[in-house]
């Protein structure tokens, strides 16, 4: 009686696999090797043939490539391209080699097909035993058309949900895995392992956390500088563009529209274009620089992205420039719909300004947008535009590969496409989500949004 | 003496008026001014990428004339019309995608909805472009990659993976009361009907976002595209010619015609931004509201 006790689910299908194995007669059991026979049987073709066509196919897919790229996924692979001489055309020619990460590709992807064919099969066993049972019962079992006919009711989210998934899987999870698991080769052109390479556990993420390690040492301050950023990007941005929301909201401003249109205006050009330009602009030789040496203020240039900490602090102030004007967009709505009496009564007590800010309207929005910080932090230690962009990761001390303003995924992006360094890449990738995750997870449990509303979403 | 106090709090609060003031005009300037200097570049005669005056000697037209009849070297017309093919298609599927997750998530219950909700959570996580070396293979794979299939590919690149970013369309339609949609149930409306009949026309706020964004993309992204496009310069969008302008060999020839395309670029897109401004704060404090 152990079952009893499972977690009740709101959605529970009174059709299960284990019913059917229990309960099922000759036709049901049959379905579980010839997936349909129960529907076919009891005159469902079209549903049952789609159920028998699908599993040919499967059963054709496997023999055809499914098996072999199932096979090659362990060893990922050992013949190498070599030169072979040809007598009678007289040259050299190459025979083809294991392309281990095409291998690599074919064998994942092979499993998202079983993944996909073991729930088709089960949602086949399924309906075949509510074939069985409907007909013992003697109700109505659904015709083809009827079936299609729930698809736009009852179960519309099957329609419309069908081709986002498909599409989330393809691009965006599949890649995903597929990068996963090249942390754990030795894909990366040390030791020219571009073309075949091989399983290598987690000597990968040893080699990256390991302190004393060059990668190592590299990683940890490129992750202290990441999060610095963020920190600062996020709350700065966050604090200045409240800030300037309150003034241009302010009952005696003038102009509001006009106030909030200067600033929205940068958002309207294109981040990769104003990044650009300011890029140049604050070049060794670029249009600051003449300024200020012709306006005789300074006799040399100023090291914008060639001192570390001027480079530092120059990408944190034009993210100001980038960030504020979002922030002023955000929270222009939410700040309207604080209630007015808290700011009366604050007035009739006395509260200063400051006082009215720290004490009501920091409080209220820290409530409402702990949600919208969260996503902006994430996106900060995922920002790559502004890094690559503006600075392009410099100053890069002499033989590293990490830059002093490289964030976690510009260095990522530099391992994987300029150095070719796959493996260290994917490490990189899954320890930012790490962290990520990490963060995303201890912020929402302790603000205020998730303790005092349960129903939060 | 009460006179007295209210007009030194007149006197006050005017200064305070005027600090305020001054200070915005001074951010302002800050904020308008590099928009501003790009204009003032692309109609500048000088070449090069620095010249030492804020303003320039002379002006002339033919920055833009030349961006769209010199096509010898970089094709500044076909970028342009790569970019509007590309991101009218990946807008059309994108919003499709969005506004059917948006529904199923908010209206709609089922076996799923949980799981898709945490996991579409944990996927914003990754860094985005972390797949992408993995993206450019699976489309090698499926013949994508090569000649004109490369801006079906980048379609698929901008659309494919939309359903994940349903959130801010959820939380328009949750504020959409739930009783139309019962109210219409009762009268024999199946959900698909309360869905393209109901909840899509009352939407237009968050419909215009979402094809407005999914819309710019492609214009904004060069990132995906420089890895898909490699040297296929036949196939080149917008950001990664502009981007190319402003690489060694081209700066000095390009300086002034970059700033002419940054320009030409802009242009559209600030005025959509500007149109869907009031659609983005309220889609936005929408779905804060949850």
């Amino acid at each position: 009686m152990k079952f009893k006790k499972k977690k009740v689910s709101e959605f529970v299908s009174p059709y299960t696999v284990s019913d059917a194995w229990k309960k099922g007669d000759g036709k049901t059991k049959g379905s579980f090797l010839i997936m349909g026979l129960g529907l076919l049987t009891r005159h469902r073709y079209a549903k049952g043939l789609i159920y028998l066509g699908l599993e040919v196919l499967f059963i054709l897919f496997m023999a055809a490539s499914g098996l072999k790229s199932l096979a090659n996924l362990p060893g990922l692979g050992s013949v190498t391209q070599h030169q072979v001489w040809n007598e009678a055309k007289g040259i050299y020619e190459y025979t083809a080699g294991d392309n281990s990460l095409l291998m690599l590709l074919y064998g994942i992807a092979t499993l998202f097909v079983i993944i996909g064919f073991v729930l088709l099969w089960r949602s086949n066993v399924k309906s075949n035993y509510k074939a069985q049972v409907l007909s013992e019962e003697g109700r109505h079992l659904n015709t083809f058309k009827q079936d299609v006919a729930t698809l736009f009711d009852g179960n519309l989210q099957s329609l419309l949900l069908a081709g986002p998934v498909t599409g989330v899987l393809i691009f965006t999870i599949l890649p995903l895995v597929f990068m996963i698991s090249m942390a754990f080769t030795n894909y990366s052109i040390k030791g020219n392992h571009l073309i075949l390479f091989d399983w290598v556990g987690l000597k990968n993420f040893a080699q990256v956390l390991n302190m004393r390690s060059n990668i190592g040492k590299e990683f940890w301050s490129v992750l202290a500088w990441t999060l610095v950023w963020a920190v600062f990007a996020t709350f700065l941005n966050y604090l200045f563009g409240m800030l300037l929301a309150i003034l241009i909201n302010r009952k005696d401003t003038h102009a509001k529209s006009f106030w909030r249109f200067c600033f929205v205006l940068s958002i309207a050009v294109p981040q990769f274009v104003s990044l650009l330009i300011m890029r140049t602009m604050l070049q060794p030789e670029g249009a600051v620089n003449v300024l200020l040496k012709n306006a005789g203020l300074i006799s040399q240039s100023l090291p914008f992205f060639t001192d570390t900490t001027w480079a530092r602090v120059t990408v944190i102030v034009i993210n100001l420039w980038v960030g504020i004007p979002y922030t002023i967009l955000q929270v222009t709505g939410i700040l309207q719909n604080i209630p007015a009496e808290l700011y009366e009564s604050a007035k009739i007590d006395g509260a200063s300004p400051f006082i009215t800010f720290i004490k009501i309207t920091l409080p209220y929005m820290l409530f409402v947008t702990t949600p919208y910080l969260i996503t902006q932090f994430t996106g900060n230690v995922n920002n790559f535009n502004v890094i690559y962009l503006l600075s392009g990761g410099d100053p890069t001390p002499v033989g590293g590969t990490a830059g002093k303003t490289d964030l976690l995924v510009t260095w990522l992006y530099k391992l994987t496409i300029d150095k070719q360094y796959y493996n260290i890449g994917a490490v990189i990738g899954i320890l930012t989500f790490i962290v990520l995750a990490i963060v995303a997870l201890i912020t929402y449990r302790n603000s205020g949004s998730y303790k005092n509303e349960e129903g939060f979403m | 003496m009460a006179k007295k106090i209210t007009k030194s709090y007149k006197t006050k609060k005017r200064i305070v008026n005027i600090i305020v003031h001054v200070f915005l005009a001074i951010l302002a300037f800050i904020w308008v001014m590099p928009i501003f200097w790009v204009i003032l570049t692309s109609f500048r005669k000088e070449p090069g990428s620095y010249i030492d005056t804020f303003f320039p000697k002379h002006y002339t037209f033919n920055n833009y004339i030349k961006l769209f009849t010199d096509t010898n070297i970089l094709n500044f017309p076909r970028m342009f019309m790569n970019t509007l093919v590309i991101a009218i298609f990946s807008c059309i599927i994108s919003t499709f995608f969005v506004l059917s997750v948006a529904y199923c998530m908010s209206r709609l219950r089922f076996k799923l909805r949980k799981p898709f909700m945490n996991v579409a959570m944990i996927l914003g996580l990754f860094p985005g472009f972390m797949s992408m070396v993995a993206v450019y293979y699976i489309l090698k794979a499926i013949g994508l990659s090569e000649g004109s299939m490369i801006r079906v590919a980048l379609v698929l690149v901008y659309s494919a993976g939309s359903g994940v970013g349903f959130y801010i369309a959820k939380g328009f339609f949750d504020t959409i009361p739930k009783a139309l949609d019962e109210a219409a149930c009762i009268d024999g409306a199946t959900k698909w009907q309360v869905f393209t009949k109901i909840t899509i026309p009352l939407s237009k706020p968050i419909i215009v976002y979402t094809v407005l964004t999914s819309f710019l993309a492609p214009w904004l992204d060069f990132i995906f595209a420089r890895v898909i496009c490699r040297a296929n310069a036949a196939y080149y969008t917008v950001s990664i010619g502009l981007w190319n302008m402003l690489t060694k060999e081209y700066i000095d020839q390009w300086y002034t015609r970059f700033a002419a395309g940054a320009v030409c670029v802009s242009i559209p897109i600030a005025i959509l931004f500007i149109y869907m401004q009031k659609y983005y704060a309220e889609g936005m404090s929408g779905a804060v509201k949850g």
